[in-house]
């Protein structure tokens, strides 16, 4: 790990920690995240995490940018990765159906594998919660099995239901809400990924783990899940 | 309590204040006024927080009726506001007497104006902030990201002071305005092509169109990214990215919260609230500006708030 502070904006800096996506990443980027936190305390107006970087966004009537450089210094020295166990690990109910998840065919000739196959393998692991971004709630997890990664549409779809799950390259993630995507999708998941009601808002957090569990079309409708084909909604 | 009713709106009238913060960790835009300036200056007149929720009407189609008398502040573009059929210039507040109309036909100078009402608007705050963000469903008069509608009624619980203010003339931001816009140079500039960085400083962008509150594209020369695809991270706001077509985009409050496109840096507050007057077509020149002095001039300018 070598540690970068760049430049992106009058009032944000980009805290560079490494360079590529990795899962032991993971317990520096929070141990980061902490200390960053605990050191610009009320002068923090955002902190935004990805796989590699954390921005930070800060009060700039309070700090000027070498001041807010040294905090980003003096906070990062020394730091040693949170391997606490803190993470919660998910379990997301998914109804794996080719009406709600178009894209299981596609997988399946592209890796060989049957549809069920390809069901069984993505539902088969444990995945971590890298970053959080693209709408509220939306978490970006992996890695999947490297016969599954294929890239995303080549046109995004303009709706994508609440809840659709899919794959864009050896990432997976469900979709909080409707909105425009152009992952792959497999399937469908009846949890309510973000809340406003709830504590901390987004069920997922980085660090978190998830596992996908395959149900019947009766379980996810008894779950609360809307099994309106894709299409029905577009 | 006072109330307006509506009687016209259209998609682009929003209610705002400065957007949500401490949520974009969980992958929640900002939001909140364009023009912050305007939004600024429109509380400012009647004595409120500066980020004091407001409407945004953007380009006009925006009409109420005051159910009771009310005194309210205008400022940012001149959209032809008329109160009663009579002209009404942004940049001052005023009362508007029970039964009076107050209607915004088309854009004269700019594109964003700013309505406050003594205290801000009424609205719930949904993760924070009053600001709407139809993507994302938050905020606005019900707290669900909805535009203002006809029908609807906007209500201020503070007792309106009792004068109208103007604001002076040299304090009123100058719309037509050329000269460059600031832009903060950083994140990958260092990896852009020698000419596309001569390109991006000396040449006339175009205001594409293609312009909603996520982002607005510019038009002209393409600028080459030579270095490697990146990994997404945190963006900005007012980050001049560039997609694989080299036709730069500048992201607005509504962004999404991480991106994989490479940026030049990102344009100054004060470049934004100008860039948020533009309409489609526009001409603008960029100018390069370090962190250190983009700071200064900006604190410089914010002491204008406080001086009043």
């Amino acid at each position: 790990m070598k540690l970068r502070i760049e430049v992106v904006a009058l009032d944000c800096l980009m805290v560079r920690l490494f360079d590529d996506i990795a899962e032991a990443n993971m317990p520096w980027m929070l141990a980061a995240s902490e200390n960053l936190r605990a050191a610009f305390g009320a002068h923090l107006i955002d902190l935004v995490p990805s796989y590699t970087t954390l921005m930070v966004h800060y009060e700039l009537t309070a700090l000027s940018p070498a001041q807010a450089r040294e905090l980003i210094s003096s906070a990062l020295i020394d730091l040693s990765p949170n391997t606490r166990t803190g993470g919660q690990c998910h379990v997301l109910p998914v109804w794996y159906d080719l009406s709600v998840g178009p894209e299981l065919s596609l997988l399946s000739q592209r890796s060989g594998l049957t549809v069920d196959e390809v069901i069984r393998r993505h539902s088969g692991r444990e995945y971590q919660v890298f970053a959080l971004g693209f709408a509220p709630g939306f978490a970006f997890m992996g890695l999947v099995e490297e016969v599954l990664a294929a890239p995303r549409l080549n046109t995004p779809r303009k709706k994508v239901a609440a809840g659709s799950v899919g794959i864009a390259e050896r990432q997976t993630a469900a979709y909080p809400v409707v909105s425009p995507g152009g992952w792959n999708l497999i399937g469908r998941t009846p949890a309510r990924l973000f809340d406003r009601e709830r504590d901390g808002y987004s069920l997922m957090q980085p660090g978190d783990t998830v596992r996908f569990e395959a149900v019947s079309h009766a379980e996810f409708i008894n779950l609360g899940g809307d099994d309106t084909p894709l299409e029905a909604q577009a | 309590m006072s109330r307006l009713s509506i009687e016209a709106s259209t998609p682009l009238c929003l209610l705002q204040d400065a957007g949500r913060f401490g949520v974009r960790h969980l992958g929640v835009t900002q939001g909140g006024a364009l023009d912050w300036r305007s939004m600024s200056w429109a509380n400012s007149l009647l004595g409120n927080e500066l980020d004091a929720p407001v409407v945004e009407i953007t380009l006009g189609g925006f009409s109420v009726l005051a159910e009771d008398d009310c005194l309210l502040a205008l400022a940012g573009a001149d959209l032809g506001a008329q109160l009663d059929g009579q002209a009404l210039a942004p940049w001052r507040s005023f009362k508007l007497r029970k039964g009076q109309r107050l209607r915004f036909t088309q854009p004269l100078l700019g594109a964003r104006a700013y309505l406050a009402a003594p205290g801000g608007f009424d609205a719930p705050k949904v993760l924070g902030s009053s600001a709407t963000v139809l993507r994302e469903e938050l905020g606005g008069l019900d707290g669900m990201g909805r535009a203002l509608v006809e029908g609807a009624t906007l209500s201020y619980a503070t007792d309106a002071p009792l004068l109208t203010r103007e604001l002076p003339f040299e304090q009123v931001p100058d719309f037509k305005l050329d000269s460059p816009l600031d832009l903060v140079i950083g994140a990958q500039i260092g990896e852009f092509s020698g000419q596309s960085l001569f390109d991006a400083f000396n040449s006339v962008w175009t205001l594409d169109s293609r312009a909603d509150r996520m982002g607005i594209r510019l038009l002209g020369t393409a600028l080459e990214y030579q270095g490697k695809p990146m990994i997404s991270e945190g963006i900005p706001l007012g980050a001049l990215q560039v997609p694989p077509d080299g036709q730069p985009i500048v992201l607005l409050n509504d962004r999404q919260t991480i991106g994989g496109y490479p940026r030049l840096g990102a344009l100054t507050p004060l470049a934004l609230a100008r860039l948020a007057q533009c309409l489609p077509g526009a001409k603008v020149r960029l100018r390069p500006v370090v962190q250190d002095v983009a700071h200064r001039q900006h604190i410089e300018y914010l002491r204008r708030f406080s001086d009043r």
